[in-house]
């Protein structure tokens, strides 16, 4: 009998390695570049005799990063349809190739490989999370295609191959820090999910702060998904801080939140500036937990320029008028509008043409006026703070004076010179 | 001083979400040897029953109340279904059963993305809940004070069933020894039936109570599985006690490494020393003792 209760014993643990195991696989990157062994290097197969081109979309439609990255995928089809209903690029109708991601690296590289080499795309567009675009990064690298990359991400990467149409650490995470000088804030608590993005963002944050006089109180990372917060609002609580600053990603944010305020704290008592939450992800956390607390993101919904109005009633007259949208939506719609003015600047849909023409391309994008940056690949941004309000949106409550350049290496900040390396 | 009571705190309510999670799964595990991948998915089955409830009740106080007990339903008789069409045909075969509940957890996730949507649903904590109380200066959140009194709740009313009740004369008889107890005339089809309701029914009631704390999603299940697996199996198989002292035990652990170290080296200590229990002690906290030559 104690041999059989040890095996009884033994098997669920044997379960959960399985379990593990299965998540575990998400976040393995393998060698994507096998993944593309063929015709790497080879010219390109695309076709542009017709009176239409392929364009691929890379979004993840299932698995855990789904619920984002369908928002992207809708606000890049939009961007298509108004494209293809203006007359195209360059007379030619735009056919969308979409592929699905699945919320894992490995599989984004695969199907990357077939939207460049299968489907002859004459440039892909997506990507979430920046295990994704890593794994990427050498498929299109090796087969000189090109990738439109819509996310706010951790900066540190230019590659010719990747335009970065999010914001760079200096467009998102200086600024907030900015503000919240500004604001007078001199200690700040530093709460993110244990993986690359809110480290990476972490080591800024210390770096900045210890060359502008803010005492850092704490860093504390929960596991990707962890719903366990008592601990950490405990340091938080007692560390007396001025500020969180939050790197939390997806659902943990939930219980970050209503354990925040279930033990007295409050966005009057100790402000939460979250890089995470947009305006899609508010009702999943529940408005009465957020509401009054601080985003730092480069565009909202409630912008008020010309390209928004229309971008926004466009968006809800084709998704539903329940539908918001948000930063990386908004990157990717205009993402695809760049590439357009590039191929049409460059005559040409040709990769190396359309990478001689992508400097000093602008657009007049929801978010105000962007430019290519031709060194780098990235566009300039405003970077913005907002105040989550009491219908779930998001207004303006501080705003860059003038768009930011691109400075992914943050080169030109002193305090930054061993982060780079 | 008001750090240590509110870490105290932590611990326990930490080990009270962890000993509803593994409840219904000691019941369901420990007493019939079912491996069931699913019952995280219970769990999820029960924290969405919380929000239709919601939204069909807009108050949030009369609402949770309702969707304690109609958690329990929905948990239970999803548990029913899974053991009048799958499981009956496999017990005394576990790592079947791990594998058919594993890919009948997958099913119930993606009909929970299908129904509810990908998204997390927000499931709002009504007005009594919300706020804390102080001991001695440190906050007490009231949701956490409430899921530790369901535990509480859950548990003394399981200890009853199977203490006072006839039906839990009878699981303790079928745990014991089944054959000897179907010639003593007890059915155990039935009594594996109601074992596997009740059992259910608890993972129904957690759902509902961690609405309180976390997000309501599609994946809510996979968060608390492994946890409860862990407690079942550090407590002893097929000991309630036993899931009750390993579950506080790794709640204030949990907290206490966490609190010295970070979220994830605390979970990585855990998981270090329940390997190096099972090792010196692989039956538990707590063994069972029966006269089966099983």
């Amino acid at each position: 009998m104690r041999v059989s209760v040890t095996k009884r014993a033994l098997m669920p643990l044997a379960a959960a390695a399985i379990v593990t195991a299965l998540a575990g696989c998400g976040s393995q990157i393998s060698d994507p570049a096998s993944a593309n062994s063929t015709a790497s290097g080879g010219s390109s197969c695309v076709d542009t005799s017709g009176s239409s081109v392929k364009v691929g979309f890379i979004n993840s439609l299932s698995g855990t990063m789904a619920i984002s990255e369908k928002t992207v995928f809708d606000s890049l089809s939009l961007a298509a349809e108004e494209i293809n209903a203006a007359g195209g690029v360059m007379g030619k109708q735009l056919q969308v190739v979409s592929e699905d991601g699945a919320s894992e690296p490995t599989k984004f590289a695969e199907r990357a490989g077939k939207l460049i080499q299968q489907d002859c795309t004459a440039a892909v567009f997506g990507g979430w999370t920046s295990s994704s675009r890593k794994a990427m990064l050498p498929v299109f690298e090796a087969n000189d295609a090109l990738l439109f990359y819509p996310v706010q991400y951790e900066g540190l990467e230019a590659s010719k191959n990747i335009f970065y149409t999010g914001a760079t650490t200096n467009q998102q995470i200086i600024p907030a820090l900015d503000y919240l000088a500004e604001q007078g804030t001199k200690s700040i608590y530093l709460v993110g999910s244990d993986y690359v993005f809110p480290r990476t963002a972490n080591k800024i944050i210390q770096a900045y702060a210890a060359a502008h006089g803010m005492k850092v109180l704490g860093e504390d990372y929960a596991p990707l998904g962890s719903t366990e917060f008592s601990t950490i609002v405990n340091k938080v609580r007692d560390s007396k801080a001025d500020a969180v600053f939050n790197t939390l990603n997806g659902d943990s944010n939930v219980a970050f939140f209503r354990q925040y305020k279930s033990v007295g704290l409050s966005a009057e008592s100790m402000p939460v500036v979250s890089v995470s939450i947009a305006e899609e992800e508010v009702p999943g956390v529940g408005l009465d937990n957020v509401k009054g607390q601080l985003t730092a993101w480069d565009y909202y919904q409630t912008l008020d320029t010309p390209a928004n109005k229309k971008f926004v009633a466009a968006f809800k007259a084709k998704f539903g008028a329940d539908r918001v949208t948000s930063d990386p939506m908004e990157a990717a719609y205009t993402s695809l509008y760049l590439w357009k003015a590039m191929v049409e600047k460059a005559g040409s849909f040709e990769v190396d043409k359309v990478q001689a023409a992508a400097g000093g391309v602008s657009f007049e994008a929801p978010e105000g006026t962007v430019t290519v940056d031709g060194e780098n690949n990235h566009i300039t941004k405003t970077p913005r703070i907002g105040k989550i309000n009491s219908e779930g949106l998001i207004d303006t409550v501080w705003s860059s004076p003038k768009a930011v350049e691109p400075d992914p290496f943050l080169a030109s900040y002193d305090w930054a010179k061993d982060l780079a390396k | 001083m008001e750090l240590l009571i509110g870490q105290m705190f932590a611990g326990l309510s930490l080990g009270s979400v962890l000993l509803l999670a593994a409840l219904g799964l000691s019941l369901t595990f420990g007493q019939m040897g079912v491996i069931n991948m699913a019952h995280g998915e219970f769990m999820m089955a029960g924290a969405y029953t919380a929000f239709v409830v919601q939204r069909t009740i807009s108050d949030a106080g009369a609402s949770l109340l309702v969707s304690i007990p109609v958690g329990f339903l929905v948990g239970g008789l999803l548990g029913l279904v899974l053991e009048a069409v799958l499981l009956r045909r496999m017990y005394h075969r576990p790592l079947d059963t791990l594998l058919v509940t594993f890919g009948v957890a997958l099913i119930l996730q993606q009909a929970a993305r299908d129904i509810f949507g990908a998204p997390s649903v927000d499931v709002r904590a009504p007005a009594w809940l919300q706020g804390n109380i102080e001991l001695l200066g440190a906050p007490i959140p009231l949701t956490r004070l409430f899921i530790l009194l369901l535990s509480l709740v859950c548990l003394a009313g399981l200890a009853l069933i199977l203490k006072a009740t006839p039906l839990g004369r009878r699981i303790r008889a079928v745990v014991l020894n089944r054959d000897l107890a179907e010639t003593s005339g007890i059915s155990t089809r039935r009594t594996d039936q109601l074992t596997f309701f009740i059992g259910s029914g608890l993972a129904g009631v957690a759902g509902v109570a961690v609405t309180l704390i976390g997000s309501t999603s599609p994946y809510l299940g996979t968060n608390y599985i492994v946890d409860a697996f862990l407690v079942v199996v550090a407590g002893g198989v097929g000991q309630i006690k036993g899931a009750v002292i390993a579950a506080f035990a790794l709640g204030v652990l949990q907290s206490v490494f966490e609190f010295s170290t970070t979220a994830s080296i605390g979970k990585v200590l855990i998981l270090v020393l329940i390997v190096v229990f099972l090792q010196l002690r692989p039956q538990g906290i707590f063994s069972l003792k029966t006269r089966s030559l099983a």
